[in-house]
């Protein structure tokens, strides 16, 4: 503080001034608050403002382009009534949780295989994880191709392996359909388990489990017993984050199979979708994306205090 | 590998399940590559092994780039990419800052509200945000898009980036401000040089991630000249129950080409931004 007791005692008054307005800025809640103030109003303007209006929205009966009337609970009794509904949440359900039980299975094996030595190491692990980075909705289009009901590619190579002898319809079929949306979902998703539990793999120290080893623990046991418990907090870390996106998907069903068919595959966010934007009914679509928040409400408030109490 | 066995278990347990992995993530690639370059006799002809081309042909490639206005979604694309993650970027910077490096009373429940928004999909957003935009007199607008895609990325960057912010030595601080700096000179002089690797990783990972939206795009653009690329590819290659394949999966291919690149040079640091999340947390 030499710099300040040096100056003059007879300084002009707006030095001072301004070297009290640069202390201030300086103190830290004031320079905290200040930084985080453009960013933290720009998240507010634009997730919790929407999310609240969202709300809203909900609680009325509000044709696109025109004024809403409030209906209260309206629109929440009627999904109630609508066996679309009950069926699109079925759906959900089925598609997570099979999605997710593949892709954490797996991922599993994924970040075990690459955990090995081997030549190229970087370069596969990159390879492999393609299908994550790929525009969703690129991919899916090729995989619409290769399912198409008259070139499918896929269906090629079972009947000339002798698999069966015409292929499926795999999108004109309620549990085709279902099945492929799972299995395109694994796809593309099986690559961020992988390459995440593979970190997590990474972190395990070797010493464990050669000290294992010499205890004459077999693989099959270390892995139960060593790698397993150090990579539960992982696994439980990714596998809540999947379930949440997995659950709220759109883009590879709306592009797919537009829910079809018969709304056999028709998922939360693609039924409000079609209720919102093709019927133009706002108010009962954001009571449909709303059915959601109960659930991923809790998972996302239970992950957020998980990651910070392991910080 | 602890044990020493022969090339059988080698081969049980790398190569083969490897090779499954390999096979079956990348086969859709090799599809639209295929595909893209087949003309369509060869396309729609049944009775000939559809695996391999005979004919290559570029017809697929000229017409998308000549007859749609591939290359114009694939500008708005970058635009909206670049503008987006720029914008995330210095926004992240400064939320996670302060909550990484400083304390002040509420810093826990912006941080858990900061995670807790990364982590609201888009679904819950896209009915009341298609409103909004509507009465903004956004729509059909690429700052619609540059105006919403930081709501997903600034929650994501800032959580990254509170983790980078973290492992800068608090004595690099603090004999900064012994010398005289104050808080704002320390941070742009002395912690965010050090930091840059973390800005790349966020940077990746938010670009990528821009590219790869499409609930949005699809709902506040209709026009072809505002098109995003995955919005032109499904509104306009698709014509009713007509399918141009070969355009299609010429226009997958190109556009995950700049993502598939810009990911390929920095393998490393996207990784870093992937698990950081799950694995240092």
């Amino acid at each position: 503080m030499a710099t300040i007791t040096s100056e003059p005692v007879a300084g002009p008054r707006p030095l001072a001034l301004r070297d009290a307005v640069a202390r201030w800025l300086d103190r830290e809640a004031v320079f905290s608050w200040l930084m985080m103030a453009l960013p933290l109003l720009f998240l507010f303007a634009l997730v919790g403002y929407p999310f609240v209006y969202g709300i809203w929205l909900s609680l009325e009966n509000r044709p696109v382009a025109q004024a809403g009337t409030f209906v209260g609970l309206g629109n929440f009794i009627e999904d109630a009534r609508d066996p679309v509904f009950w069926q699109v949440a079925r759906n959900t359900f089925i598609y997570t949780g099979a999605a997710t039980v593949l892709k954490m299975i797996g991922g599993l094996a994924l970040a075990l295989v690459i955990n090995q030595s081997f030549r190229m190491k970087n370069f596969v692990r990159a390879a492999l994880l393609l299908p994550f980075i790929v525009p969703t909705v690129l991919s899916t289009v090729a995989w619409m191709w290769m399912l198409d009901p008259a070139f499918s590619v896929v269906n090629w190579m079972l009947v000339h392996m002798g698999i069966a002898s015409r292929g499926p319809s795999w999108l004109g079929n309620p549990a085709l359909a279902m099945a492929s949306i799972i299995m395109i979902n694994t796809w593309r998703g099986l690559p961020f388990y992988g390459i995440t539990l593979l970190a997590g793999l990474q972190t395990i120290p070797q010493d464990l489990h050669e000290a294992a080893a010499i205890d004459g623990a077999g693989s099959w046991t270390r892995f139960w017993h060593i790698t397993l418990p150090l990579l539960k907090p992982v696994i439980l870390i990714v596998t809540v984050f999947s379930v949440i996106f997995t659950f709220a998907d759109f883009q590879l069903v709306y592009v797919l199979t537009h829910g079809g068919p018969a709304n056999a595959t028709q998922l939360f966010a693609t039924y409000a979708f079609d209720i919102a934007m093709s019927g133009g009914q706002l108010g009962r679509g954001a009571s449909v994306a709303l059915a959601m928040l109960p659930i991923l409400g809790l998972l996302i408030i239970g992950l957020t205090t998980y990651m910070r109490s392991h910080e | 590998m602890i044990e020493r066995r022969g090339w059988r278990w080698r081969a049980l347990r790398l190569w083969l399940p490897l090779g499954f992995f390999l096979v079956t993530g990348l086969a859709p690639f090799y599809w639209m590559a295929v595909t893209s370059l087949k003309p369509n006799a060869e396309l729609y002809n049944t009775h000939i092994m559809p695996l391999v081309v005979y004919h290559p042909t570029l017809k697929h490639y000229v017409d998308l780039l000549t007859e749609t206005s591939f290359l114009t979604w694939t500008w708005n694309t970058t635009v909206v990419a670049v503008a987006s993650t720029a914008i995330s970027l210095v926004l992240g910077i400064m939320l996670a800052y302060p909550l990484a490096r400083t304390r002040f009373a509420g810093a826990g429940l912006i941080a858990a509200t900061v995670a807790a928004t990364y982590l609201v999909p888009q679904p819950f957003l896209f009915i009341p945000l298609a409103d909004i935009i509507n009465s903004l007199g956004l729509s059909n607008t690429l700052t619609s898009l540059i105006l919403t895609y930081p709501t997903m990325l600034i929650p994501f960057c800032a959580w990254l980036l509170i983790g980078y912010f973290k492992t800068v030595p608090r004595e690099l601080e603090e004999a900064a401000r012994i010398d005289g700096a104050n808080r704002f000179q320390t941070m742009t002089r002395v912690v965010l040089p050090l930091c840059i690797p973390g800005f790349i990783s966020a940077g990746i990972f938010a670009f990528t991630l821009s590219q790869n939206e499409f609930l949005y795009a699809l709902i506040f653009l209709t026009k072809t000249d505002v098109r995003t690329v995955p919005v032109g590819a499904i509104a306009e290659l698709i014509r009713g129950d007509v399918f141009y394949w070969g355009q299609l999966m010429a226009a997958a291919l190109l556009g995950s080409l700049p993502v598939a690149l810009i990911y390929s040079f920095f393998v490393e640091h996207y990784v870093a931004g992937l698990t950081a999340g799950s694995v240092k947390a």
